[in-house]
């Protein structure tokens, strides 16, 4: 009886209840996501991870804005059919530098984590404007404005900046020619494109939207996708040096 | 003019220009309309605020009177019309994207109708707009009354009322105007993020100040969980939704948790918005609503003691169950696993202690259509916290993870629990703070009730089907060891479920039409003699 009664400490004072209260929900959320900030073997050691380019940051934001992830995941999970569909289990590193993440959590279509060099530009163009034009019994929405859409590039400096001080390490130079790199790699003959491929020597310049001197909104889309789950080697990957 | 009013004034004043300026330098028209909209909030605050200066009496509006205190219920009426009207709009937003997946030509190909962007409209109106709007009007309804006292503040409760519903707009129009930042249930971007945060503060304040000058020695249940909620809350806003803003001229940002530490704060926050919004703070209306319209005390007083340590504990841990097999760390999948098993006890124990209130009291059940849709939504808790522990276990996950499954589970609990607790409260509430002496129809009760239970079978049964159906198909096999399904085909399979899901929304929206109906017929019914109410009636606030 006496413990009952020693409640009444919380009953009759609303800050201790207060302070009560904001200890017990804090032990959970401290205890499962304090250690992944440094623990270090939570993020697996790979070759390959690159921050974003310009273009596929904007793409990026695009998937973001359109609420992509509402219907896609992109996170492959360690099971055997889910391997064998989609390709090799998602990695921690492989979205090292996602501000934010997109693993999703519904798969009204597929996932998409490894959809990058699946399939042609010009699929993704069809595709993306009208679904039901490539696969018949698709549930997808169209997005034919992506393709009317000009890509508004003029602003991508602040984006890239912003990433950088959260911990993307682009340097200033990329900060600085956010840009005119992403015009540059939406092309084949960009006179910035030996500068653009300096920069970020492994990624992949080309007319991904198809649309002759026009960077649209569906350029950077796809630039996006066709670059997704492309960044690590799985034939040199050591699975074993990184069980956790 | 008293300070208060003053300083509102002038800072809503400066407010109508540093809006104007934001606006004429937006990088995007979308963003521009959305400053433009805060500076018609503020030019409305400051107009507001100055005729009610010019109208209100000298005296501040008195703590009693003749002896009893002198409830503010002015923004709870706001706030439950303006549940019932968020309700309608996010169920039939609800209805439109169940259909766009049985049917994709509703998508228009237009961006603003599109499901990406349609979604998170239904998902925000329902659970924070409407949900939100509930929570907020009871908490300051029963607060009032558990305390006997006037709510604390002057303006602020309206400020909170009027301030959070503009929240509302701002996010929702943000969606289809494609501004969000792609976080489930924390869409909305960094400047509505900051506008929430102050809400909330003065959200808080207002609660705990009424608290403070209660006249009773103790705080009742009900009140513990309302401040749970108010606080945990605020702690999961403000760390889920750490942005940079590119500029505050641009409405993008991005979020400064990366990857797998972004994937696990995200479901720590989604867990508990479900744990804490959706449950903890429908409890509080369980505790309060349950005994008074049973006129039962509540079940066991040790047992919402334990209820509600346990709970707000072990919520807390069971976010990692939506990141089962995904590529966070394992000890932290199997954590959340454990936890979220064992949540499952303090969740029935609360259910347990709101059913048994009804002990000597069940036979209200056949003649109380409004106790009887309070008594199911506990029947509906315990179901989807049951079948939620049940989902978290890995095995099971890797079968619903992705599917339907999930869908129907957080319906079972959204349609079944918090819809129907929140139904019962406003049926209750509305004539107590408009002071009725009773809802226009109980005929009308029992047709909402009647239609959205069938409405809510029909869901959470057709999503049952889908979901481990397309969970099997995915994982099915042909003797030659091929996978035997392509993804479209699974797809394909879902077309019939997904039309019985869209019917049984229908009948549910339909229901909540009809309570609409119900309770504006109350309102403007003619007002009741104090003495004849059930409830003491006190002078209204305005």
């Amino acid at each position: 009886m006496s413990l009952w009664n020693k409640h009444a400490i919380f009953e009759k004072n609303s800050i201790i209840l207060l302070i009560g209260v904001l200890i017990v929900i804090s032990i959970g959320g401290l205890v499962e996501i304090m250690p992944l900030f440094y623990m270090k073997n939570t993020i697996e050691k790979v070759e390959g991870v690159r921050p974003y380019t310009p273009l596929e940051l904007a793409g990026r934001d695009i998937y973001v804005r359109e609420g992509c992830y509402l219907c896609h995941s992109q996170m492959i999970r360690a099971l055997g059919d889910e391997v064998e569909r989609y390709g090799h289990y998602s990695l921690a590193a492989e979205s090292m530098y996602d501000h934010p993440f997109q693993w999703g959590s519904k798969r009204n279509g597929p996932d998409l984590a490894r959809v990058g060099a699946k399939y042609s530009d010009e699929w993704h163009r069809q595709h993306l404007a009208d679904p039901r034009s490539v696969v018949s019994a698709s549930i997808m929405p169209g997005y034919p404005w992506l393709a009317r859409n000009e890509l508004d590039v003029k602003h991508l400096s602040d984006n890239l900046r912003v990433q950088q001080i959260e911990g993307v390490p682009y340097t200033a130079e990329q900060v600085e020619n956010a840009a005119i790199d992403a015009r540059a790699q939406a092309s084949e003959d960009h006179p910035g494109a030996k500068a653009f491929g300096k920069r970020y020597p492994t990624a992949v310049a080309r007319n991904y939207g198809g649309q002759p001197g026009r960077v649209t909104e569906a350029d950077a889309l796809i630039a996006y996708l066709q670059m997704l789950g492309t960044s690590v080697d799985f034939k040199i990957y050591d699975e074993k040096a990184n069980i956790r | 003019m008293w300070l208060g009013e003053l300083s509102l004034l002038i800072l809503s004043i400066a407010c109508v220009f540093g809006f104007l300026i934001v606006a004429a330098r937006a990088y995007t028209p979308e963003y521009a309309f959305h400053a433009y909209l805060f500076a018609a909030a503020s030019l409305a605050t400051a107009f507001g605020v100055f005729a009610r200066y010019q109208n209100r009496d000298a005296a501040a509006a008195p703590q009693e009177v003749s002896g009893k205190p002198n409830y503010n219920y002015g923004p709870i009426k706001f706030g439950s019309a303006a549940a019932v009207v968020w309700g309608i709009a996010g169920f039939a937003v609800g209805c439109i994207i169940a259909f766009q997946l049985a049917f994709p030509w509703l998508n228009f190909d237009l961006p603003w109708t599109s499901f990406g962007r349609l979604r998170p409209l239904h998902t925000s109106a329902v659970i924070f707009a409407f949900g939100g709007n509930v929570l907020i009007s009871t908490s300051f309804y029963v607060v009032q009354r558990t305390c006997r006292a006037r709510l604390a503040g002057d303006l602020s409760p309206w400020f909170v009322i009027l301030g959070y519903n503009l929240f509302i707009v701002i996010a929702g129009t943000g969606y289809l105007l494609g501004i969000t930042q792609a976080k489930e249930y924390a869409e909305p971007e960094w400047y509505a993020d900051l506008w929430l945060t102050i809400v909330w503060v003065v959200y808080l304040l207002v609660f705990l100040a009424t608290i403070i000058k209660r006249k009773e020695p103790h705080i009742y249940v009900a009140n513990w969980f309302y401040l749970a909620f108010i606080a945990t809350i605020a702690v999961l806003h403000l760390c889920n939704n750490a942005a940079i803003p590119i500029s505050l001229f641009s409405s993008k940002s991005y979020i400064v948790w990366t990857g797998v530490q972004d994937a696990m704060i995200q479901w720590w926050y989604g867990h508990n918005a479900v744990g804490f919004f959706l449950t903890a703070g429908f409890l509080a209306i369980m505790y309060y609503f349950v005994p008074k319209r049973a006129e039962r005390p509540v079940y066991s007083y040790r047992l919402s003691i334990i209820h509600f340590w346990a709970l707000i504990f072990m919520y807390i841990w069971a976010g990692p169950h939506h990141l089962h097999y995904t590529a966070l760390p394992d000890w932290a999948q199997t954590v959340g696993m454990v936890f979220s098993i064992m949540l499952w006890m303090p969740s029935w124990g609360g259910m347990i202690n709101g059913l048994m209130t009804l002990s000597g009291a069940w036979d209200k059940l056949r003649t109380d259509p409004v106790l009887r849709m309070i008594v199911v939504s506990l029947a509906f808790y315990g179901m989807s916290t049951f079948e939620g522990p049940m989902m978290s276990i890995k095995v099971v996950n890797s079968l619903s993870h992705y599917t339907d499954w999930t869908i129907g589970h957080v319906h079972s609990g959204a349609l079944g629990w918090v819809g129907y607790v929140s139904f019962g409260a406003l049926y209750c509430m509305v004539p107590w703070i408009w002071n009725r002496s009773k809802l226009y129809s109980l005929r009308l009760v029992e047709w909402h009730f009647w239609l959205s239970t069938i409405g809510i079978v029909l869901y959470i049964t057709s999503m049952w089907v889908a979901g481990i159906l397309q969970g099997l198909m995915w994982r099915a096999y042909t003797s030659l060891g091929f996978l035997e399904f392509s993804f479209i085909e699974t797809v394909e399979a879902m077309h019939p479920y997904y039309i019985i899901r869209a019917l049984g929304g229908v009948l549910y929206l339909s229901g909540a039409v009809i309570m609409a109906w119900n309770l504006y017929k109350t309102i403007v019914a003619p007002e009741t003699e104090p003495e004849a109410l059930g409830q003491p009636a006190f002078a209204a606030a305005e």
